[in-house]
């Protein structure tokens, strides 16, 4: 009998990484406390939608931990092709929904193929610099640039900002990772701020205003600058020590907007204070030590540079989110990692992490 | 070879070591800026965020549209708003809820039955939301309130607009009723996308009218941005953007002439739809007995609730829409016209009826409602003194799969379309709905009865009036409808709502003709609502039917007197008037009222003498001559 629920626990729990679990699961449950109480207090509904979420989404972690690295690296070009001819898709008969050209509707569902390319992305260009390991020369990177280049470009267009840069993000962590020389950085990166006079041009009229809005929220109180006011007004109310669970006037008063998903940590801030802050951090840092850990042991050049852009990809979720809550960056509709409401983003979060759990419990049979 | 391999493995190791480093650096830097960040919000600023929290200053308030009012199609209006101060209460303010309303009751005339709804409400919603204590306050108790407010913390006292149906039960079933949002509604507001439209929005149209004409009426909801204190109440406006008022409907009743129709009902249960045969504008839809909608609006109180959901009577049930009967003989005129449309029967066709009719191959005769029969029997004579014995054998010759086709050309079961919820189908049987239904094959007894529509087949008292509206206006299909005009408020604009009607039928002009004569002769001496047509100054056709309760043994005689009351048959009459250029068609049911020509036709005759010469008939007289007509 023993043996048997080991037998059944080591099948279960054989590919997947043990601190990395632990802390997802803390942070998600976190998440459900939170979105019982910003979505009223009342209902169960939204928390119980969340429970729901996360379960498929763990679901869909556990199998992609099972899927041994080598797999994956196959899947590398398949899937990449596959999101961008779905992008191309979404450019040409996207739905609109909200002004903006995201969804894809494929007769029997509905898809944000951008989602796609959260995973995609970093998976081709790692797998694209594992097969020239043999030395890398300046056209490799050009190609690269060429490869992160025209799904950023066309998410960009639809217009979603937010997830443009997180994919750009994500395939830049790569070549980075990779080895792309600092002077090409600090150049390209000093032509970027050359060209941002021209990109300011080319932004739409509501991005416009979100970084104007985040450069002097009192301009705009009552449209773009409310969230950010709000916001700041709930989470530095809160105190040290929070207003208490269920207890914070600016969420429950319907002051903060978006509260369940984009805003969550302002309702986080405003009920658990400073002390909530700080451990919601720490056990950011953990799993971004963990990542990184996982990254550092990989035994080939394609698992290496995917887990670590992986990880970072998530750093950045979490910092771009937090900050544009806290007040120091634009608001851009970006979800906290695994707290806010949403099935979306928990789901590509969580295949995420199946992949790291799947480099870190594969290593010994690859090992040469 | 191998050797460099291997140094580069090692090299691009090593940088990816290096670069992972700087990352784990960056990732330190940068959560260490969101840390401080958090520690000056939280910490150092926290009085400042403190202090404007407390006194939180902006909020958006919902703005409710006025909902349109109903009219009729005279413009007297049916249902209204009207302007109300009501007692409100935010119960997260209020420290101990149950003793400020025992020092409110003297002040407000506070009653056990709000303080029960209230209760009610408390459980539904959340604590910051502001609740009605009590509605419609009256002047002395609003100036009471005011007076001693400074020991209420928590209460305000808020202008609302209410619902009003200054009609009260009249036209209850078609107009509705508008009623308090609940969960279901909830549901339904979601799926469609208004959730913020109904934000301040307390009530919601739940039948009638009201209810499937709510997207027309409820408007679109406004916002104000006001500065509030800390108490919740609004200091000063800072924004505004006006509602949309919801568009007023006038509707196609005429509410004189249905103030007519449910009167000629008085003390008897059943149902009346009147319609302009040419249009499908409904005139006038009676169910009876109705309800009081007002008791609706703000939560019906559990007592009216029994009274009214309890009643043997069942005031609530929509019976013009929802009540499936027999329509027995009623349906004489169209089996009438599809006897000479198909070609199994010629005008002069003549039939010696005994007064019974024997299936082959069944013992059992099937009996006509005159004992002894009517003699010789031609087509005319079939509807105009309602012959069964003649049916029986044309249903057995047409069959009823070729009775099924015809029919459903007049809308027998099928829901009419009318513009309103609820609607039933009745049914118009045939072999594949018995095989469906039953797993049984239809049996040749099966289509005699049906044949003087009885056995499967029912229709509600609309579908019967939408075919006769049909048959008077020469054979174009109509939907039936409650709404005429949607005044539009925003770009003061009207529009006529006139729904799509399908292909004209073409039977022969010569056979309809025929059976309107017929139709005309049954209100005419000899015929068998020959009382109820006594004395109009226009002449008028109809057709009698008695649908049976009660199914009766072989043998056994039919005694009115001898039979409780809710056994007795039904009384239906399906008529049009004038005669020549109908301009008004109906079909009306007497729940358990005995014989259509006595108890269903005399109420047909008020509704016509009141629509065509604005007068109502002389007192009745008795109606003993009336016989026992079917």
């Amino acid at each position: 009998m023993v043996r048997l629920i080991n037998t059944v626990f080591n099948l279960v729990a054989r590919r997947l990484d043990g601190p990395l679990s632990i802390v997802i699961v803390v942070l998600v449950s976190l998440g459900l406390v939170v979105i019982y109480s910003a979505s009223g207090g009342t209902s169960f509904d939204r928390a119980m939608g969340q429970l729901r979420n996360f379960l498929v989404a763990i679901t869909a972690m556990w199998i992609v931990a099972n899927v041994p690295p080598q797999t994956l690296m196959r899947l590398a070009l398949p899937i990449y092709i596959g999101g961008l001819v779905l992008l191309i898709g979404v450019a040409l008969f996207g739905e609109i929904r909200n002004g903006a050209r995201r969804w894809l509707n494929l007769g029997f569902t509905t898809i944000q193929p951008s989602e796609i390319m959260k995973i995609g992305m970093p998976m081709l260009l790692a797998w694209y610099f594992h097969r020239k390991e043999e030395g890398l020369r300046a056209l490799d990177y050009a190609i690269a640039a060429l490869i992160l280049a025209i799904p950023t470009g066309l998410i960009m267009r639809q217009p979603d900002l937010g997830t443009s840069i997180l994919i750009f993000a994500s395939g830049f962590f790569v070549i980075f990772l990779a080895g792309l020389s600092w002077k090409i950085i600090i150049s390209m990166g000093t032509a970027f701020l050359a060209f941002l006079p021209f990109a300011w041009g080319m932004l739409h009229e509501y991005q416009r205003q979100r970084v104007l809005t985040l450069l002097d929220p009192s301009n705009d109180p009552l449209g773009r600058g409310y969230h950010i006011i709000q916001s700041t007004i709930a989470i530095g109310s809160g105190g040290v020590f929070g207003k208490g669970w269920l207890k914070g006037t600016q969420g429950q008063l319907d002051f903060i907007p978006e509260r369940t998903t984009d805003f969550i940590l302002a309702v986080f801030g405003e009920e658990f204070g400073l002390v909530g802050v700080l451990l919601l951090l720490a056990l950011y840092i953990v799993v971004i030590g963990r990542g990184l850990m996982i990254a550092l042991n990989a035994p080939n050049t394609f698992s290496r540079l995917l887990a670590a852009a992986i990880t970072l990809t998530f750093m950045t979720y979490a910092f771009v989110n937090i900050g544009m809550v806290a007040g120091i960056l634009p608001v851009v509709g970006v979800p906290l990692p695994l707290v806010s409401y949403g099935g979306t983003s928990m789901l590509s979060m969580l295949i995420g992490f199946g992949i790291l759990m799947s480099i870190s419990t594969h290593k010994r049979l690859v090992a040469s | 070879m191998i050797g460099q391999t291997l140094r580069n493995r090692e090299a691009e190791l090593s940088v990816f070591r290096r670069r992972v480093a700087f990352s784990a650096v960056v990732t330190l830097i940068l959560f260490g800026i969101l840390a401080s960040r958090f520690l000056y919000l939280q910490v150092m600023k926290r009085e400042h965020y403190h202090t404007l929290a407390e006194a939180n200053r902006i909020s958006v308030v919902p703005v409710v549209p006025n909902r349109g009012i109903i009219t009729d199609r005279n413009g007297v209006v049916l249902a209204a708003n009207y302007s109300a101060y009501t007692l409100e209460v935010t119960p997260s303010k209020v420290p101990n809820l149950e003793r400020a309303l025992d020092e409110l009751e003297p002040v407000v005339d506070l009653q056990a039955k709000d303080r029960r709804r209230l209760k009610r409400l408390m459980e539904e919603s959340k604590n910051f939301e502001s609740l009605p204590v009590k509605n419609r306050l009256t002047e002395t108790e609003v100036a009471r309130f005011a007076a001693h407010r400074f020991r209420f913390p928590g209460f305000e006292i808020r202008a609302r607009l209410f619902r009003q149906y200054p009609h009260g039960e009249l036209a209850s079933h078609a107009i509705g009723y508008i009623g308090r949002i609940n969960d279901a509604d909830l549901k339904r507001i979601e799926a469609a996308e208004q959730t913020v439209n109904y934000k301040g929005t307390d009530h919601i149209g739940k039948l009638g009218v009201e209810g499937s004409y709510e997207h027309e009426l409820h408007g679109k909801t406004g916002s104000e941005q006001v500065e509030i204190d800390s108490g919740g109440r609004a200091i000063r406006s800072l924004a505004r953007s006006e509602p949309i008022s919801g568009n007023n409907l006038a509707l196609s009743l005429d509410i004189k002439l249905q103030k007519v129709a449910e009167e000629a009902f008085t003390g008897r249960r059943g149902a009346l739809v009147a319609l302009d045969p040419s249009t499908g504008e409904i005139l006038a839809l009676v169910s009876m007995p109705g309800f009081d909608p007002n008791l609706f609006i703000d939560g019906i109180d559990p007592v009216n609730w029994d009274l009214l959901n309890n009643s043997p009577a069942k005031p609530l049930n929509n019976r013009a829409l929802r009540g499936q009967y027999p329509p027995g003989s009623t349906i004489k005129p169209f089996m009438a016209l599809l006897a000479l449309d198909s070609g199994k029967r010629t005008p002069d066709f003549t039939i010696a009826d005994p007064g019974h009719w024997m299936l082959a191959g069944v013992q059992r005769p099937f009996r006509d409602w005159k004992p002894g029969g009517h003699g010789m029997v031609n087509l005319h004579r079939s509807v105009v003194v309602s012959c069964d014995t003649y049916y029986y054998g044309l249903a057995n010759d047409v069959g009823i799969d070729a009775i099924h086709r015809f029919m459903v050309q007049f809308g027998f079961g099928s829901k009419t379309g009318i513009d309103i919820d609820g609607e039933m189908p009745g049914l118009q049987p045939s072999q594949d709905w018995k095989m469906k239904r039953f797993k049984q094959k239809w049996y040749a007894g099966d289509t005699i009865s049906v044949g003087i529509g009885q056995g499967y087949w029912l229709a509600t008292p609309l579908q019967l009036a939408t075919a006769t509206a049909i048959l008077a206006n020469g054979g174009r299909p109509v939907v039936p409808h409650l709404l005429r005009e949607v005044h539009d408020v925003k770009t003061g604009e009207k529009r006529i709502f006139a729904p799509k009607t399908r292909e004209p039928m073409n039977f022969k002009p010569e056979h309809l003709a025929l059976v309107r004569a017929a139709m005309v002769d049954v209100t005419q001496p000899g015929g068998t609502a020959a009382a109820s047509a006594a004395g109009a100054l226009y002449k008028f056709g109809g057709k009698t039917g008695t649908a049976q309760v009660i199914g009766m043994k072989a043998g056994e005689k039919y005694d009115e007197k001898k039979i409780r009351e809710e056994h007795r048959d039904h009384a239906l009459f399906v008529a049009y008037a004038p005669a020549d250029q109908p301009k008004i068609a109906l079909a009306l049911l007497v729940e358990n009222g005995g014989h259509g020509g006595a108890a269903a036709a005399p109420i047909a005759r008020e509704v016509f003498d009141y629509y065509l010469t604005g007068k109502l008939p002389g007192p009745r007289k008795p109606t003993v001559n009336d016989g026992p007509a079917d």
